[in-house]
């Protein structure tokens, strides 16, 4: 948000690329309004709509601009407006009467190739507590989920911090503009059984047995200690019980 | 020696696993019923006089053979599910039994004195219609079978095909019934609809077509339906329209001669389709010239065919069922008692002349609550004196078979809608009375010291008075021989015991019919027959309130809901008991979409149910004034999800307070990649006692414990090898977050999921392995706690770390489960339905994604077992043993009383209760627990001391002197 804050332009883009592997790079570039047009020729975007009311009856207006780009690994940015003054006073009223902060974006397929097959009907929405909106100082983060072939499947908000605790925020700053944390996510593949790690370890651990010139050693050679020792316990047995004779006569 | 010490590592090895039941314990603590399932076919075994065998060809595709006397399993042979095993006929020879199996696939016979197989033959392809047994001159050597194009004919004695023959023009021709006389000759009958009958007579010895007729009969479309073969071989049809009967020698070819059955003085019920039924009581000979014709649902007439002429033999009215055998004919007349069938009165006639023969009154007393007769099977016989003596087996509506004999004895009752268990719960058995006297007092608000007085002196009264009886009866008890002290379980003396080991076992069947049965000794205890359950319904079983509230009887709730309509029903009972409760449960006009168990609970302690309708209304049950004002305060934080497998959508839901619903979250997964398949939340009734586990280093790693969090699986709809996957999504209920999505490519189903804890197991079939995986997925917060002392939805910000690993496993499986004990302190053992009838327990700690794959001090330190990629099957982890459960369809466990114990109960075509013990009993004493040795051990202790102390002192005393 300090970042956010310095550049103090109306647009605040973040862009997150997401591998398929989960190890997704993060680079807040704070590129201008004119980089987002180059990437929608390559990218499409699609509205990211938000609704707070009192009466918990959603009415969607547009919160910002969702630029996607498909490909091997999906790329996401965002370029939302700062909330203004009248939404700033409601979204507080819907967090004092505990109402949702809702948002959706319309389903799509990233995969198609025309504008017109990438639309389908119906939206993705999630929600969040206004509350904790309000007292996050507008810091989300924003999950969108792909399938396997590039279908957006669901949308998640959270807010961090994300309890509510009642704190009042008094600077409308504060309030003023989203600090986003964007992700896109598509399913991560499931390991399958280890059979080729494991064969080779085994096949190491044998090596290792067969390099071991302790382990080639005969038994005799390996437990002459024990045979050796359960021979002295014999004779000491032995020994120690002589003929009542023979005991006597020593004596 | 080398040999020597090895051997006995390995023995030590082996002993530290072996978890088995000893030979004693055997049937001790486990019990296993088996059942066949809704009888098809049945045929008594008569060619020998003594025989004690009924034939039982069910619609579960088993074929059993069951002893008269006790009702019994002699043997039971269980085949494929599903149509490749379907039994489509069974013709009883002497003392072998014909089956056809699979739609015409295959010709079996069985001895049916030992179950043994004599022969199988594969038939050629086509759709079977028609089985018949063919005789000559007093033998029966053959069996005919007629499909849709061909028939064959086969030798009894070892399935070999004598011949096989086309039939004529059998692209416009609907054969449907195969026929023989025991003339030498087999007649196909087949039909153009509404056109002509068209007839061809086979020659037995080679197949030869001796004729082949056709006669006019435009009203004609079924054969089987509404024709029959009696006399010496005259085709008799009925048509409805018409009202009348049409004949036909087969031997000649003529006309259809035409009888209106108003020249016969007869009259049909409007809107009914009148039925024939005639009899060939031997293969080799002609069919009785005697048949019968029903005209209304209780009205069936007993006709004979005399020079061509039809002459009624007798009008029996009101009857419901009917039964033709060899020379007799049985008749089931209910009575009517105060508009309720109370008593049906079967009796015996004979068919020759429609009397009815002396004392042959037999009289079936329904059971309450239980089905009505469906179908009859006598067993007639010669008694010493040559009178006529019979037992009958009726089957009712509710599957049940009973097995009665002269004058109306219940031999035996076999209740086969238990092969088909839909769902169940177990129950906690009520306290006894004296104990729940007690319980009551302290129920009971306070008023007046004095009363508090007289209460207690009363309830010590009487418990003073349970144990004087309870004196008296082990002093009764100890005088009889050990033999007849019986301790029977009826429902009167039902009382939990010291550990609630024994419970009630509350079981849905497909059929409608409920059952309570004991857990300890499989007794059935009370059985309730719902009618009109629709034949799709689906069933969900309720627990709304417990035994431990008493005076309030607890309650169960079964939603049965018509899957193609969505219309739903309450059936509100007594688990103990089996009585429907007087509380009205509401009516539902919506179709329900979901139903809900929440915490909440009224003033009289049963839980609240929500269901949801088709307009996202939800109604509350018991909807007392109470509830709602709950539910109000409550509403903002009731959030429930749905589920629309048909567009792959899953949806949110937040209740307002005036119990209309909003959508607050959806995810939506397109129907032409993915189909949801299943989805799995955590049971509410388990305890998670550890928060976390310690690691080598003896930091903590926190478990992910959400509540709310649910299992979805989806199965790709392109089911091509290389391209078909499994998708696994971990969603949180509330929120709809999607936790964690991964992908299991080049996989398919069936999925097996077992969602617990902080983890998620799943089996599934590895197309381009060709096995059976499983796949483990755990969830942990890590190392810090969010927030330890409440778990919200709403409040957990931070993702979990997600693990997982795969496993090879060597079988397929049927069913998956995992146990569940008290206080969830006891390891988890995961129990695993195969389709082989053994129930494997398998330690969860197996499925660990921590599995190392090198192994470090640490994970030797955390007790971890390096990761091996296959999972075996070990004997000893079977917890049947030997007792087979054949077709495995779901594990229900239960916790019980004690931390170490699970009840376990595993149903499908049998049903089999044990207990199993997954961290060993270690908060019991073993039976041969050495109570003499300590003792005396610590008597000599004691006395040691007390000798030694003395000792000292002397010493001391001594010391002092000197």
């Amino acid at each position: 948000s300090e970042m956010a804050r310095l550049l103090h332009s109306e647009i605040v883009i973040f862009t997150v690329l997401f591998a398929l592997n989960t190890d997704f790079v993060c680079c807040n570039t704070g590129r201008r309004v004119g980089d987002v047009m180059d990437t929608e020729l390559s990218g499409f975007s699609v509205p990211l709509e938000h609704s707070f009311e009192v009466d918990d009856v959603a009415k969607f207006r547009v919160r910002g601009a969702l630029v996607l780009k498909a490909g091997r690994e999906h790329s996401l940015s965002l370029s939302q407006n700062q909330l203004s003054e009248e939404d700033r006073v409601k979204l507080k009223e819907v967090a004092a009467v505990d109402g949702l902060y809702r948002i959706r974006v319309p389903r799509v397929f990233l995969q198609a190739d025309r504008q017109t097959e990438r639309q389908m009907e119906g939206y993705l929405t999630a929600f969040v507590r206004a509350c904790a909106m309000v007292e996050s100082h507008l810091s989300d983060v924003i999950n969108i989920h792909t399938d396997v072939s590039g279908y957006l499947i669901g949308i998640s908000i959270v807010t961090i911090p994300g309890a509510c605790r009642g704190t009042e925020v008094e600077d409308e700053v504060d309030l003023e503009i989203f600090n986003t944390t964007l992700s896109i996510m598509a399913p991560v593949n499931a390991p399958g059984p280890e059979t080729a790690l494991f064969l080779e370890r085994m096949d190491l651990e044998t090596a290792k047995k067969e390099k071991n010139p302790q382990e080639q050693k005969s038994f005799f050679a390996k437990y002459w200690y024990l045979i050796l020792g359960g021979a002295i316990f014999l004779m000491v047995t032995n020994s120690a019980q002589p003929p009542a004779g023979g005991g006597r006569e020593q004596s | 020696m080398a040999k020597l010490i090895v051997l006995c590592l390995t023995f030590i090895a082996l002993y530290i696993n072996v978890d088995a039941v000893f030979e004693d314990q055997v049937g001790k603590f486990d019990w296993r019923q088996q059942y066949v399932g809704k009888a098809r076919f049945s045929n008594f075994d008569q060619h020998v006089q003594s025989s004690k065998k009924v034939l039982v060809a069910t619609e579960n595709n088993v074929f059993a053979a069951l002893n008269t006397r006790t009702g019994e399993l002699f043997w039971r042979h269980v085949d494929k599910t599903g149509p490749e095993g379907n039994i489509d006929a069974l013709l009883h020879h002497g003392q072998d039994a014909m089956l056809v199996v699979g739609n015409g696939r295959l010709l079996r016979s069985w001895d049916i004195n030992v179950g043994g197989l004599n022969w199988e033959v594969v038939l050629d392809s086509g759709s079977f219609q028609s089985a018949c047994l063919v005789g000559q001159q007093e033998n029966t050597k053959h069996v005919a079978v007629l499909k849709k194009t061909a028939i064959s004919l086969h030798y009894l004695s070892n399935g070999h095909q004598k011949w096989i023959e086309n039939l004529p023009e059998s692209e416009t021709v609907d054969y449907q019934a195969v026929y023989s006389g025991g003339n030498g000759e087999v007649y196909a009958l087949g039909v153009v609809p509404h056109s002509h009958v068209a007839i061809v007579a086979y020659s037995l010895d080679d197949g030869e077509i001796i004729k082949q007729i056709s006669v006019e009969a435009p009203w004609l479309s079924n054969i089987q339906a509404n024709c029959v073969v009696i006399g010496e071989g005259m085709l008799l049809c009925v048509d409805s329209p018409s009202v009348s009967l049409y004949m036909l020698d087969l031997h000649v070819q003529s006309q259809m001669t035409q009888i209106p059955l108003q020249s016969l003085g007869l009259e049909v019920a409007p809107g009914f389709h009148p039925v024939l039924v005639s009899t060939q009581p031997n293969p080799a000979r002609q069919p009785l010239s005697e048949f019968f014709l029903q005209l209304a649902p209780e009205h069936h007439l007993l006709l004979q065919l005399n020079d061509g002429q039809i002459v009624t033999l007798r009008d029996f009215k009101p009857v419901c069922l009917f039964y033709s055998a060899t020379h007799t004919s049985l008749l089931n007349t209910p009575q009517q008692l105060k508009s309720k069938i109370l008593a049906s009165i079967i009796n015996l006639f004979s068919a020759e002349t429609g009397r009815r023969l002396l004392d042959t009154t037999l009289i079936f007393n329904m059971v309450p609550n239980g089905g009505k007769p469906e179908k009859l099977h006598v067993q007639a016989f010669l008694k010493k004196d040559d009178s006529v003596g019979y037992r009958v087996m009726v089957q009712t509506e509710d599957h049940t078979l009973t097995f009665i004999q002269q004058p109306g004895r219940v031999m035996w009752t076999r209740e086969e809608a238990l092969a088909d268990v839909v769902t169940m719960e177990m129950v906690d058995l009520p306290l006894t009375g004296t104990q729940a006297e007690l319980e009551g007092e302290f129920g009971k608000k306070a008023d007046g010291l004095l009363s508090m007085v007289l209460k207690r002196l009363s309830s010590q009264l009487i418990l003073l008075q349970a144990w004087i009886a309870h004196l008296w009866k082990l002093f009764y008890d100890a005088r009889k021989p050990r033999s007849q002290v019986k301790n029977d379980v009826t429902i009167e003396n039902l009382s939990r015991d010291e550990f609630n080991l024994q419970k009630m076992m509350v079981m849905v069947t497909a059929s409608g019919k409920l059952f309570g049965i004991d857990s300890k000794t499989g007794s059935i205890l009370w059985k309730h027959y719902l009618d009109n359950i629709p034949s799709n319904a689906a069933f969900k079983l309720m627990v709304q309130r417990t035994t431990a509230h008493f005076p309030h009887p607890p309650q169960c709730t079964l939603l049965i809901k018509d899957k193609d309509t969505g219309l739903a029903t309450l059936h509100v009972f007594n688990p103990i008991f089996g009585k429907t409760s007087h509380v009205t449960p509401p009516t539902l006009p919506q179709p329900i979409l979901q139903s809900l168990l929440l915490p909440v609970m009224d003033q009289d302690y049963a839980k609240v149910l929500l269901l949801v309708d088709d307009q996202y209304k939800v109604s509350a049950f018991p909807s007392t004034k109470n509830v709602l004002k709950q539910l109000q305060e409550m509403a903002p934080s009731i959030f429930f999800y749905l589920v629309d497998s048909s567009q792959g959508r899953l949806s949110g839901y937040r209740l307002r307070t005036d119990l209309s619903t909003e959508l607050i979250w959806d995810v939506v997964m397109p129907t032409e990649v993915q189909r949801i398949i299943s989805v799995k939340g955590k049971r509410p009734n388990e305890h998670v006692h550890s928060q976390g586990r310690v690691m080598g280093d003896r930091s903590v790693l926190y478990k992910y414990l959400n509540p709310n969090l649910l299992a979805v699986v989806t199965e790709s709809t392109d089911l091509h090898q290389e391209r078909s996957f499994i998708g696994i999504l971990l969603i949180d209920g509330v929120t709809g977050r999607i936790i964690h999505e991964a992908v299991q490519r080049k996989a398919k189903g069936p999925v097996h999921v077992v969602h617990s804890e902080n983890w998620v197991v799943y089996e599934f079939w590895s197309t381009k392995s060709r096995r059976n995986e499983f796949s483990v997925i755990e969830l942990y917060e890590g190392m810090e706690l969010y927030n330890s002392t409440v778990f919200s939805s709403l409040d957990r910000p931070h993702a979990p770390q997600v693990l997982q690993q795969s496993y090879i496993f060597p079988s397929a499986i049927s069913t998956m489960e995992a146990t569940l004990t008290e206080k969830g302190i006891t390891s988890r053992h995961l129990l695993i339905g195969l389709p082989s009838g053994g129930i494997l327990s398998l330690p969860k700690m197996f499925l660990d994604p921590r599995r190392p794959e090198i192994v470090s001090e640490q994970s030797r330190e955390e007790n971890l077992i390096p990761y091996a990629p296959e999972l075996l099957i070990r004997t000893e982890w079977f917890i049947n043993y030997n007792q087979t459960v054949s077709r495995v369809r779901g594990i229900h466990t239960a916790p019980s009383g004690l931390e170490s114990t699970c009840l376990v109960v595993a149903y499908g075509l049998d049903i089999y209760q044990t207990r199993v013990y997954p961290s060993k009993q270690f908060d019991v004493l073993k039976d041969d627990y050495d109570y003499m040795l300590i003792s005396s051990v610590l008597f000599a202790l004691f006395f040691a001391t007390m000798i030694s102390k003395r000792l000292a002192e002397v010493k001391l005393l001594n010391r002092a002197w000197r």
